[in-house]
């Protein structure tokens, strides 16, 4: 029974050293035959006596672990890695902190505890009660945004797996790893959903997840960004900060779901999702941190003095306003079209929300409001009038896109910090963009549109070029010595869970 | 005066403002503006759940104050602000305790390390005074056992608190403070006495909120008689937790020499245990000395026979069985001695020693044989041991 989830090492160790009489023994050994599944996949759905879906994961997971085994980080399968695990959803089960092959992770199926009495808030069953099972007619449509947000999980850990090869410090290498087994952590969330509310369709569905490969050019991933390659570890955390923030926007709006146990999954893995926006706005404010102190250092006032910032061996800021430019536009499209009757018709079968459903003050049906939305008119870029339901995807797309000011305007101000005269900004809106309204024109990030000719002439300036991409590459040297950093990143302020600078985050050599 | 308080606070130059620290808090004591994240002094309990979700280590900052920072304070804040020197204030030095009366109990109980005690690096962050006298946590006696053999002449017991649902976060090496009801001959409260804590941090029972203590009955003793008279459902007034500086280093390649009489196993048993559950198959040594009068008198005799020397390296040492040589843990030491100084060389070995002052000076001497039959300078090992963090006292 189980034979895949045995911990046989461990059973011995758990000699009774404590005192509490033959009763208390017993109980222990019960516990041990019992406990294989639960301790090995932490969940909190009972599925020790789930039967039917424990008996699916467990026929799905000899794949996924094929899965990353050949698609996971590569050439530290076998480090040890101080990592983060959560074995339940109270805060003190939430985090805890070991050294851990990642193969040997527990990926977790932890769902936000259920909220009594807890309703549709949302769409024309706007009232109800919230569904623990999916109402059949919305069946498709729900399958349909499952697939999508989990194919994403599984895209990221590949566009990542060559990274670990260039780690600029064990620390870093630690959090490209904890991304990546939290991400596979959400995989899991989502085939737990697949496999337990929709059927032979789920299960085919999860084993999808695992057939598609990000850029592959028969099995792509769904969605673009997520087929682009991560070449670079700037590349890296501009990933985690703005696609990854397409991510939690995504997921905050699945949490309004009506369907409660995609409510609640979402709800969980929201918090998780958090260490992956710490991961991106830090990364990048290290190397923006990194850059300035040197430049400082070698009297450089300005930024624009490019080949005397680069000879320095860090990474100039015009270049890193480039990838700026490149991720959020890339991410923009993650958005999907301007006007989409999709998007609609989640909100109003109660599936897929607004960002903060429940903290906006109207009246949650949307069926006469409208909201501005940015089109081509006549050739220009306009603010247009558009239904709110047909808009919906805009409106996230707007709270992302604060969302991600905010952080910006930290970057700024740590760049203020430090003496050097330089602003980052977000590209326009029609920016560089693949996905609706502003696909066919070539725009510059102030917004001005520009012939494509005009276009082939500046858009080195706005987006990395091959050169650019050949320098960051160059300074991609590895350091693994504990509690040293590459040269063009500063080490962070704080280290995780609390531990000291050299802390030896990976045991790369662990047998 | 104003007692002094220790403060939670969010740095603001490290925190990325996800909110999960304010969706976490139980007691709606984290809060935010448009600039920054901030814990409300007046409601914060210290219960610590939203140290842990935090992804940044941002939530992870104290400060001990006399007048706490209002909410407008830390609003305004872009870093947070350095630790004021408090009267007395020593700084750079762990804080094991808020009140005066523990402090002075645990200074004492560390004179034997000849400096300042340093908190292993790879330990995790203890709380410390999170109950005091006039606000003491209330724990069931949920167990309490005899450890020694019906015809010994040591009672020690096996006493097991329960806090039900108020939080408790005791690491493996801190102690508690037992609040003994009445008064002396003298019209005053007695004395709150240590003991230190014998279960792993995740309680007795793994995920339990409930601790252990290893307590030997004195002639005479009140704290003791009266823990060990206590029935199951017993109700009693608990402080602390105390303690920031003998700790488990966090870190499987650490090596860790135990050195123990009587009741000063009860750390390392924790030490043990905590090993045992969080990090099976750890590469790091774990060896215990440990001392007693007859094996009867041992703590843990029997339990300790059946942990595999994998994980545990274990001497016992006799000093009055009847018609045997006396043998204190310092003879044993220096049986041991080419493995002993092995791990003294390795600046992976932590070294905890617990129990009767009586046995310090014997150990240090048994240490510097070791040392000196390998080449190492004992006299020199020490203190970069103490000051690294890796060499602690605790005795009475």
């Amino acid at each position: 029974m189980l034979g895949l989830f045995k911990t046989p090492t461990r059973r011995v160790a758990l000699a009774d050293l404590p005192l509490q009489g033959e009763v208390k023994k017993e109980e222990h050994a019960m516990n041990l035959m019992l406990s294989d599944y639960t301790t090995k996949i932490p969940n909190n759905v009972s599925l020790a006596e789930d039967r039917q879906v424990l008996k699916a994961l467990e026929g799905w997971h000899p794949g996924y672990l094929d899965w990353w085994n050949d698609m996971g980080p590569e050439g530290f399968q076998e480090s040890l890695v101080y990592l983060r695990t959560a074995v339940s959803v109270d805060p003190k089960g939430w985090a805890k902190f070991d050294y851990v092959r990642m193969p040997e992770y527990r990926w977790g199926v932890l769902l936000a505890p259920q909220e009594e009495g807890r309703l549709v808030n949302f769409g024309q069953h706007k009232g109800e009660k919230a569904w623990q099972e999916i109402p059949g007619e919305y069946r498709a449509m729900l399958r349909r945004l499952v697939v999508i947000q989990g194919d994403t999980e599984p895209a990221s850990v590949e566009q990542q797996r060559h990274l670990g090869k260039t780690a600029p410090s064990l620390y870093d290498m630690r959090n490209l790893f904890q991304v990546n087994v939290e991400e596979g952590r959400h995989l899991w969330a989502m085939v737990y959903l697949l496999q337990k509310y929709f059927g032979r369709d789920g299960r085919e569905e999860a084993d999808d997840l695992l057939r598609r490969r990000s850029g592959d050019a028969d099995a792509p991933r769904m969605l673009g960004a997520f087929n682009e390659a991560t070449p670079d570890w700037l590349s890296f955390f501009m990933f985690t900060f703005f696609t990854d923030r397409d991510g939690k926007m995504q997921l905050e709006s699945l949490a309004q779901s009506g369907f409660d146990p995609l409510s609640r999954t979402c709800r969980f893995m929201l918090t998780e999702e958090a260490h992956h926006m710490f991961v991106g706005e830090t990364g990048v404010g290290r190397v923006l941190q990194r850059t300035c102190e040197a430049m400082k250092a070698a009297g450089i006032d300005d930024p624009n003095e490019i080949a005397k910032v680069r000879a320095l061996g860090v990474i100039d800021l015009p270049t890193i306003q480039k990838k700026v430019n490149l991720h959020y536009s890339l991410s923009l499209d993650l958005f999907g079209s301007e006007v989409s009757t999709n998007a609609a018709n989640f909100y109003n079968a109660g599936l897929k929300g607004r960002f903060q459903e429940t903290k906006i003050d109207d009246d949650h049906r949307l069926t006469n409001d409208i909201y501005k939305v940015l089109k081509m008119v006549d050739g220009k870029i306009a603010m247009v009038d558009e239904p709110a339901l047909t808009a919906l995807n805009m409106r996230l797309r707007d709270d992302y896109t604060q969302d991600c000011a905010k952080g910006v305007e930290r970057w700024n101000k740590m760049i203020e910090k430090t003496g050097v005269s330089f602003r980052l900004e977000l590209p326009h809106t029609a920016f560089h963009r693949q996905i609706g309204e502003f696909a066919k024109v070539q725009a510059t990030p102030k917004g001005v549109i520009v012939p494509d000719s005009e276009w082939a002439k500046v858009r080195d300036d706005y987006l990395p070029s091959n050169d650019d991409g050949d320098f960051i590459s160059s300074l991609m040297t590895p350091v693994s010595e504990a509690g040293k950093f590459a040269g063009w990143i500063s080490a962070p302020k704080i280290g995780i869970d609390n531990k000291p600078g050299d802390f030896e985050y990976v045991k790369i050599e662990a047998a | 005066m104003n007692a002094p308080l220790k403060q939670h606070l969010i740095d603001p130059e490290i925190c990325i403002r996800c909110n999960t620290c304010e969706e976490t808090c139980p007691i709606d004591a984290v809060t935010h503006d448009d600039n920054n994240y901030v814990v409300d002094a007046t409601i914060c309990n210290y219960c610590m759940d939203c140290i842990a979700p935090c992804p940044t280590g941002a939530i992870d900052n104290w400060r001990v104050v006399t007048q706490p920072y209002s909410l407008d304070d830390q609003y305004s804040w872009s870093d947070l602000p350095v630790q004021a020197e408090l009267e007395d204030g020593d700084s750079g030095v762990a804080i094991e305790a808020l009140e005066d009366e523990i402090g002075a109990l645990l200074e004492e109980a560390r004179k034997g390390l000849g400096g300042k005690a340093v908190a292993p690096s790879s330990a995790s962050k203890p709380t410390v005074n999170l109950y005091n006298r006039g606000k003491p946590a209330k724990a069931t006696v949920t167990g309490n056992f005899r450890l020694t053999a019906e015809g010994a002449e040591s009672d020690i017991r096996h006493i097991i608190l329960d806090f039900g649902d108020q939080p408790f976060p005791a690491l493996e090496g801190q102690s508690i403070g037992i609040v003994v009801p009445g008064e002396g001959p003298d019209g005053k409260a007695h004395a709150v006495r240590l003991y230190s804590v014998a279960s792993s941090r995740d309680g007795e029972k793994p995920n339990a909120n409930n601790l252990s203590l290893t307590v030997k009955r004195e002639p005479n003793g009140i704290a003791s008689n009266y823990l060990c008279d206590l029935p199951r459902g017993a109700k009693i007034d608990v402080t602390g937790p105390f303690g920031a500086t003998f700790l488990l280093p966090n870190d499987p390649a650490a090596n860790i020499i135990m050195i123990c009489t009587g009741t000063g196993s009860a750390p390392f048993r924790a030490f043990t245990e905590r090993r045992r559950r969080a990090m099976p198959g750890a590469p790091g040594r774990m060896l215990l000395f440990f001392g007693a009068r007859r094996p009867e008198e041992l703590p843990y005799f029997g339990p300790l026979q059946k942990v595999p020397d994998k994980l545990l390296g274990k001497f016992f040492c006799y000093s009055r069985v009847p018609g045997e040589p006396r043998v204190y843990v310092q003879d044993r030491i220096r049986n041991e001695r080419a493995q002993i100084a092995k791990l003294l060389g390795d600046p992976q070995t932590h070294v905890y020693i617990c129990g009767l002052k009586g046995m310090e000076s014997g150990v240090d001497e048994a240490f510097a044989d070791a040392c000196r039959h390998a080449s190492l300078d004992w006299q020199a090992i020490k203190p970069a041991m103490r000051e690294s963090g890796r060499y602690h006292v605790e005795t009475y």
